[in-house]
Parts: C-alpha cells; structure tokens; sequence
C-alpha cells in the first residue's frame, strides 16, 4: 500500500478497506525500516501522527464528509512551523525551539485531515541544493545513498522516493523543490509567487519564497496543491483571487494544439548529455501527443544566477536578523545583550547561512545598494518581461529540471559556484514569481539517475503545469510501463 | 566666554528641525491585531507577529492609514498615490526583527506646511513651518534597565523587555529646516508642537499626551552666522516631554551651541537628552559616524496604494481646523487676544464653548473657566480640563447666579465642593446648606443688629459720610454667613439711614 499514490491511498480510505491508523502506522514502520539510511526527518511526530489518524477514522465512521486526502500522511519541511512541534529549519539556531501557533499551510493540512507524520529535513535555512548543510546530518538520495537528494528540501523528496510518506510539502527559493524532485524520480511544483500563504513558513528570501506541494504523481500534487493553495489574509503577499481548477486540469491532461516554448538558453553547456537526452524524448513525446513546440529565446536568463545571489542573500541578512538569543532558539555567550547575540549567531549559524549574511549585508551596504542590490533589482524586471514576451509566443516553457543528476555527498561541498549552478533553470522563474513543476523525465544513460523536466507556466496559471505534466506522466508511464519509482533500489532489504 | 540670548541673536541665526512621533490611537497594532492599550501588563499584548517569531508576516493596519492620510490633508500635504514600506536594519534586544518597518524613500504624505502664531513685541506674529513628510512606522519595544543605580543600560545588572509596545502604529512628522525666526525660534517650536497637538487632537487619530510617550518630539538645532548660506552642525535633543521643555530645550541648545562656537570649538553631530529638572541637556549616542541601516524595500508588504476616491472621502470628514475653530470662537464671543491666548494657555476653550453651548454666557463661562477654576488647577498643579468639573456644572452654577440664587461668592463654595467631589451643584447647595438671604426682613433684623452694635458708624452714615457703610455691610455679611447678596444689604441699609 505505502506504494501506492496519494489518490489511490484516499480512495482506499473512502470506500472503508482501509483506515488512515493503519495507513499512518505502515509509513511510520516504513519510515523505522529506512529512515536511518535515508535519513529524510529531524523529528517524527509519532502520537501526533497517529492521533489525527484516529480523530479523522472516527470523523469518517461518523460519516462526516471530508477532504479528499482527509486520513493521508504527509511529510512536512522543518521550515514550516507547526504549533508544539520542533521547528529547527535545519539549523543549531532553532534547536529545541516549538512554535506556539500553526502555519496556514499547516492549520489548512489539518483542517483538511491530512495527517502530518514529522518533519524533513533541509538545508540550513533553505539555503543550498543538497542538504549537505543541515546542521544535524546529510539526507541520503534513496536510488543511491551515497548521493545527494538535493536542496534545500532534499529531506521532503528523499520521503517520497522512499516511501516513507506519498505527499510532502517543500519551499521553493530559487529552485528548492523542483530539484530535489529531479534528482529524486518526483514530482514537484513551485507554485505562483502569491499562491500559497507564506505566513508560517520561516523566510529566507521574501519575495523568492513559495511553498508548494511535492508528490509521487502530478495529480497527488495538484490535490495537495488545492488543500493548501489560496488567499490568505495573513499574507500581505498573498493573491486575492481563486485557485485555477489544478486537479481538473491534471485530470484533464491533455497537449493538443497547445504551444510548448523550449528555452534555448536553458541547454548545451553544463548540462550533462544524458539529461538532455531525456529532455528532447520528452519533447517528442508532447510532440506526439499534438503539441506545437516552438523554440523561444529569453537573453536576460544568463544574469538570472547573479541577480539571485544579490537579491536573496540581502533579504536573507535581513529576515536572519532575528535569531538573537532575545526570545526563541539557542542562547550563548555572556556579558550585554551585544556579546550574547553575537556569541549566540556565531555558534547557532553555519557556514553557508554565514556567508549569505555577509553577502547579503554587503550587498545592502550605502555605497554599494545601487550598483549590487539596485541593479539585481532591475534585472529581475528584464527577466520577467523575457517571460511575458516567451508567453505570448508558448502556453508553456519548458527546460531540463537541473543541469545534471545527483551528485555524490561531498562532491561539491567546498565549491559553492557549482553548487549554486544547480539552479540554474529554476531560478528564472523565483524571480518573476511565475509557477514551475518538476517530474520525472527518465534514467539518464550515464548513471542510471532519474532527471527532470521542468514546464513554466504564467501568473496564476497553475493549472497549465498540471495539464501538460499530467499528460507527459501518463505518456512516458506508458512507454515505461512502471512508475520511475518502481526501478529505484529497494531499501527496505535489511 | 559665553554669551547671552540677546547677544547670540544678534551674531547669529537658529535653524530648527523638528520630528514629531505620534502613537495612533487606533485600537490595534500598526501589522497585526494586538491591543494597543496602556498600561497592560509586560507582554501580554504580544503575538507572533509583533515578537518577530519566525514565519509570521505582517498585515497593514487600514486604520493607520486612514488616520495618517488624514495627518498629512490636515498638514496640507499632498498624498502619494504609491508608497511602500522598508526595513530600517539594526540591531537592539527591544526590537523583536532587528529591523524596524518603516516608510523611507517613499512617504506616504509629503510638502505640507503647518502656520502657527506667535506672541512677540511687534504683536502676533504668523510663521510657515513646511513640512517635509509625514510618514508611517512601528513602535519599538521597552527596555528595563535593571539593578543599576541609574536605570540606564551603563551600569544595569540584567534588562528586561517588554514587546507590548513593539508595534504600535507611530506617525513621524518631520519639517524643512525652519529658519527665519530669529530670537522667537524657542516660541515657534514650541507654538508648532502645540498647534500641531490640537490638530492631532481634533482628527481624534491620537491622544497626544507628551507625558505618557504618544506625542514625541525630536528638535534639531544648529546655528550658522547671520547672512551664512551653510547649514550649522545641529544636535537632536530627545526626551523633551512637554510643550514647556520643547521651548526650554531649544533655547538651552542655542546657548550651548554658541558658547561652544564662541570659544572656537565645534558643535558636535549628536543626540542629546532633555532633563526637565536643570533644564540642560546631557549628550547621548554621536551620530557623526552615520549608521547604515541599509534600508531595502519591504518585501513581506505590497505598496500602499489609496484610492483616489478615499482621499477625498477622508477629506471631506476633516474636522474644521483648530485654528479657525479659534478665529469662529473669538468673533463669536468678542474676546479680545489676550484673553483668547489665555484660554488657549489654560487649555480651557473646549471647555468655554462646551459651557456656552449650555445656554451660559461666554463671559461669565469665560471668567469660571479661567478664574475659579484655573486657580484651583494652579494650586493642584494639575491642568483644569482634568479637574472633576464639567462644563454643565459650570453652566448650571452661571444659570443659578443670573436668578439670584447664587452669589459669587457662594458659587466659588459650590465649585470648591464639585472640585472635592461632594457632587453636583444642586447636591452642594442642598447639603452644604448654601442659601442666598433676599428675605428683606431677615436681612434688615440684622442691619438693626449691626447698627445697634456700631451707633458711631451709623451715625457717621446718616451724616453723608457713604464710605463707612462698608462697616456695617460686612458686619450683615458675617451675620448672614455670607448668605446675602451684599448689594441688596448695602441698598437696604443705606436706605434706613436715610442716604438712598
């Protein structure tokens, strides 16, 4: 069963052969089974877990009507705050800290029954592509432990390509969803910047911030996308205007006549062979299905990397000020408030947060702001109007997920330029706050690791991703004749 | 060698700068739902937002904007149609994000200017203040310094914080540099923060009380030489806490400046602190290495944007100004200036027109408010529009003394009870037995007595020599325990001595 999709695990639940403590016990033993090789969670909320299971097991019985993934375990990134359960974001920082309220990502989980087993773990404050810089330990990629699973939310993925839970939430910066997706063999979705709350979940970069859902399939992620997705009042940023129709759209997969944009600057250099070889059977498989793919050019995409890592690391200096020692989280040092805060950050703060904040704080600098800040500022601007002049000639873009596969831990630990190149097709669409999925294009042929393609679609036009990705999925589900999943070593062999 | 304030005004010339921080009396924080009331017990009017724990956003306060935009039409500002918040980042344990939200390069009201008047030897005098900005920010929090003897952060064992205030809504009205007042820079700084206070007071966005912290104001002064086209070095006096310190501390900060310019030394760029018992100031942190707050654009809130629509709404329910509130008044009740600057001292004009709204004379209202009553404020040492006196008290007393229940002088009892809360006037007159004596007969039993008691004076009297009644008026008045209209006894006693 712990195989199975999210829908088909809520359709069990629904017609009664199963119930969601059994469900939730079988991804508990799964995750006690593999959770020490894979090492996907900082903390499992066991009785928690299994509590909601039975409060939704007797809501059904009681033949209340619920959501449609009421009773399903969900796995949810330590950055996201949930009420009395530790939140650490991967960091020593936050060690020990248990927020007093929920996010409206968590309290809309809950509210629709889904059941949250624990928290994954990450890089240290979402920064980076391969959880190497959780302060606690590496996540191990469940097709080969000796890989990353990617980052920042590597713990999420590494759950679903393990089966220790069928859905999982992510944050998305500058790539941290859709990554680990590909390099996992999952599904991932960054939605429209504005399209799920943000209030709740612990900022790295304000306006580059979205949670979104992860899955195994793209209509587990767009049911989940539906459960978390919408106005919030919470969230100045938050758009007022309804969800498009994601699960419709998924259900409703199909390519015919549309435009498919292919972005000629995401490809060529840097891009492993395989991965490419992936993308362009991917693209014959849209082709064949009646899309019209057309090759679209966006010039300011080479300044993407560099604008990123002006505009994140400022706002991060900004939005990591807090952690003080004052209120919450770990305190050291001794002598004025001044000693404690910097003894404090010193010791609660690792490498990469550092070297961000220092970026960042730089960055920000009088003298500096307008050639570093101001200008990343502008190009962001030319980078979302080479995605609106894209989207009048494509319904959608698409490029390869990442540049490569995953890679072994430790590879490019001391190397952050190649780490940050990871993102390089995802942060694109960060910065003009436009939505992006990830799912699986195939095993390259050089190592046998999955790979992703990514599809961009426009503002608040989420169910674009759903509909093309849908419709990819089931053509490429056919040509393999499994799930991707399926060819991934099997960890539970003790 | 120092000099005096005549001397210095004659060398040189003071530039004023004022900022004045207004706490908004709106009933929730300026970013989440929090109360905004006084006095609360440390911490208690927290949330996750306005402790800055991780993951919560902050959410605009519509009222705030309403009630700045409402600032800034009253200060003639024009209103932006686009404004955004920043962050202002530094660190300090009372400031939940280490970073304050605030307006920076884009305010949302901006070019006003405020008129204010100014006694001076040449007559009333009017002044532009022009405003630079009014702009939007939030409260930091409080530090307790604890253990120390002095209560500063020097010398303290350990602080406390207190986030109840972390939040709350602030308005800062900062002006241009004012220049051209000369001698009565002092006066005008303070007849702005007042004028300012009254204006702020009548939109009802802020209780403006200097002595509790929600009216806060900053004054920056610097010197140049007369004719000098260069600014001076200006210092920021802080802690100035009431209209009075506003005026003391600008006039002790030109007297430092020039003492120190006169030795040939150099003013320094620096924060300063206001002590209203010796009425100097102390010098607080320098500001001559400026900081960098490295302001960015606040990306957790969306621009503010106010309809068109709004604006004109908000500025068709603005009060009438305090100004021509005073102007109306003044024509109205025929008050000459002094006595209209008298009322605005005393802070007693609401009260007056209040009490002359009730049917009472403005004169007779006018001579209570600002007689009587002042007097005994003056003697509490507290403002008379906090004494237990309302103006229907005062109304009803004006109303008793034109029937001729009252005297004066047994008013001046019943406002002395009201005062010492024995009650309302009718209650007073009933239990403290107050009563005029018009009954002639009554009253001529006792002008015999008096006579009887002094036939010297009487005899005086009957032989023209008017002036020695008084003797015997005053005896009746003892007699009567001051119950009779000492008119009526002097007419009836002139009378029976045969001079009427």
């Amino acid at each position: 069963m712990i195989e199975k999709s999210a829908t088909e695990m809520a359709a069990a639940l629904q017609s009664g052969e199963l119930s969601s403590v059994d469900l939730t016990n079988a991804h508990l033993a799964r995750i006690d089974e593999v959770d020490e090789k894979v090492k996907a969670f900082l903390h499992i909320d066991r009785d928690g877990a299994l509590k909601q299971a039975e409060a939704v097991d007797a809501r059904r019985k009681a033949g209340e009507k619920l959501s449609p993934l009421a009773g399903v375990p969900l796995a949810l990134k330590d950055v996201m705050v949930q009420k009395g359960i530790p939140t650490t974001c991967g960091s020593k920082m936050l060690e020990g800290w248990r927020p007093p309220y929920d996010s409206t990502v968590v309290a809309r989980l809950k509210a629709a029954g889904v059941i949250i087993l624990g928290k994954t773990n990450m890089d240290e404050f979402a920064m980076g592509s391969s959880t190497e810089n959780s302060a606690y330990f590496p996540t191990h990629n469940p097709w080969d432990l000796t890989r990353i699973p990617g980052g920042s939310g590597g713990g999420s993925s590494a759950a679903l390509a393990a089966f220790e839970a069928p859905l999982a939430i992510g944050t998305d910066t500058g790539g941290s969803i859709r990554q680990p997706a590909a390099v996992t063999g999952t599904v991932g979705v960054k939605p429209t910047y504005g399209g799920v709350s943000r209030y709740g979940l612990v900022a790295f970069s304000s306006s580059l911030d979205q949670a979104g859902p992860c899955a195994r399939t793209v209509l587990d992620a767009a049911y989940l996308h539906e459960v978390i997705g919408g106005y919030d009042p919470l969230d100045s940023t938050s758009i007022n205007a309804p969800l498009p129709q994601l699960v419709t759209a998924a259900k409703n997969a199909s390519v015919k006549g549309m435009k498919i944009g292919v972005i000629k600057e995401l490809q060529g250099d840097g891009y492993q062979a395989g991965v490419l070889k992936l993308f362009n059977e991917s693209l014959e498989e849209l082709a064949k299905l009646g899309a019209d793919i057309v090759e679209v050019s966006c010039p300011h995409f080479e300044y993407a990397l560099a604008a990123y890592y002006l505009i994140a690391p400022s706002e991060c200096s900004s939005n990591l000020a807090r952690f003080d020692a004052m209120r919450y989280g770990i305190r050291t040092g001794e002598g004025s408030a001044e000693e404690v805060m910097n003894a404090t950050r010193e010791l609660g703060f690792g490498k990469e947060v550092k070297r961000r904040i220092i970026l960042g704080t730089y960055a920000l600098s009088s003298g500096y702001y307008d050639a570093y800040y101001g200008s990343a500022q502008k190009v962001r601007t030319l980078i979302s109007r080479d995605f609106e002049q894209a989207f009048e000639k494509a319904d959608v873009l698409v490029s390869p997920t990442a540049p490569t596969t995953a890679f072994k831990i430790g590879e490019k630990a001391n190397d952050p330029i190649a780490m940050y190149l990871n993102d390089i097709a995802t942060i694109p669409t960060n910065l003009a706050g436009v939505c992006g999925i990830s799912i699986p294009s195939g095993l390259a042929q050089e190592d046998g690791l999955p790979a992703g393609f990514q599809i961009m679609a426009g503002a608040m036009k989420d169910d674009r991703l759903y509909q093309v990705g849908a419709a990819l999925e089931a053509a490429l589900l056919s040509k393999w004749g499994a799930p991707i999943l399926s060819k991934a070593p099997k960890l539970g062999a003790k | 060698m120092s000099l005096t304030y005549e001397k210095l005004i004659d060398k040189y010339e003071p530039v004023l700068g004022l900022e004045v921080h207004v706490e908004l009396g709106t009933k929730s924080k300026m970013f989440c739902g929090c109360s905004t009331v006084f006095g609360a017990e440390p911490n208690t009017q927290t949330c996750p937002v306005c402790l800055g724990l991780p993951g919560a956003l902050p959410v605009v306060n519509a009222k705030a904007i309403e009630y700045t935009i409402a600032i800034g039409l009253a200060l003639n500002c024009s209103i932006a149609p686009f404004s955004r918040f920043a962050r202002k980042n530094y660190f300090y344990p009372d400031m939940p994000k280490n970073f304050q939200t605030s307006q920076y390069d884009e305010p949302i009201c901006f070019g006003g200017y405020l008129d204010v008047k100014v006694d001076t030897e040449e007559g009333v005098k009017e002044f532009r203040i022009e405003i630079e900005r009014v702009h939007m920010e939030e409260d930091t929090g409080k530090s307790l310094h604890m253990g120390g003897a002095t209560g500063r952060i020097h010398g303290a064992d350990y602080s406390l914080l207190d986030y109840n205030r972390a939040g709350i809504p602030l308005v800062e009205i900062v002006t241009k540099p004012v220049t051209g007042t000369g001698k009565y820079a002092p006066e005008v700084a303070r007849a702005y923060v007042s004028e300012l206070r009254d204006i702020l007071r009548s939109l009802g966005v802020s209780d403006v009380k200097m002595e509790q912290g929600s009216l806060r104001c900053d004054a920056n002064v610097s010197l140049r030489l007369i004719g000098a086209a260069k600014l001076g070095t200006r210092s920021e006096t802080k802690n100035v806490n009431s209209l009075r310190s506003v005026e003391r501390a600008v006039r002790s900060e030109m007297l430092r400046h020039a003492a120190l310019l006169e030795k040939g030394e150099r003013v320094v760029q620096q924060t300063r602190h206001f002590h209203e018992d010796t009425g100097d100031t102390t010098p607080g942190r320098s500001k001559e290495q400026a900081e960098d707050y490295r302001y960015f654009p606040e990306p957790d809130l969306v621009p503010v944007a106010p309809a068109k629509d709004w604006i004109e709404e908000i500025r068709a329910t603005l009060p009438e100004k305090p100004s021509a509130r005073r102007a109306r008044l003044q024509e109205q009740w025929q008050v000459p200036d002094k006595e209209m600057a008298a009322m605005i001292n005393a802070d007693v004009l609401d009260q007056v027109e209040a009490t002359v709204k009730l049917g009472a004379d403005p004169t007779r209202a006018r001579s209570w408010w600002l007689g009587e009553i002042a007097r005994i404020a003056n003697e509490k040492e507290l403002p008379a529009p906090s004494l237990p006196i309302t103006a229907k008290d005062v109304a009803e007393i004006v109303a008793l003394i034109s029937k001729g229940e009252l005297t004066d002088k047994l008013a001046r009892q019943v406002v002395e009870g009201i005062i010492n809360g024995e009650g309302r006037p009718v209650e007073i007159i009933e239990k403290r037995g107050i009563k005029v004596v018009s009954d002639d007969s009554a009253l001529m039993v006792a002008i015999e007595k008096a006579i009887a008691a002094q036939p010297d004076v009487a005899e005086k009297v009957r032989g023209g020599h008017i002036p020695a009644a008084g003797a015997l008026i005053g005896a009746v008045m003892k007699e009567t325990k001051g119950q009779a209209d000492a008119a009526k006894v002097r007419e009836l006693l002139l009378r029976h001595l045969g001079q009427a």
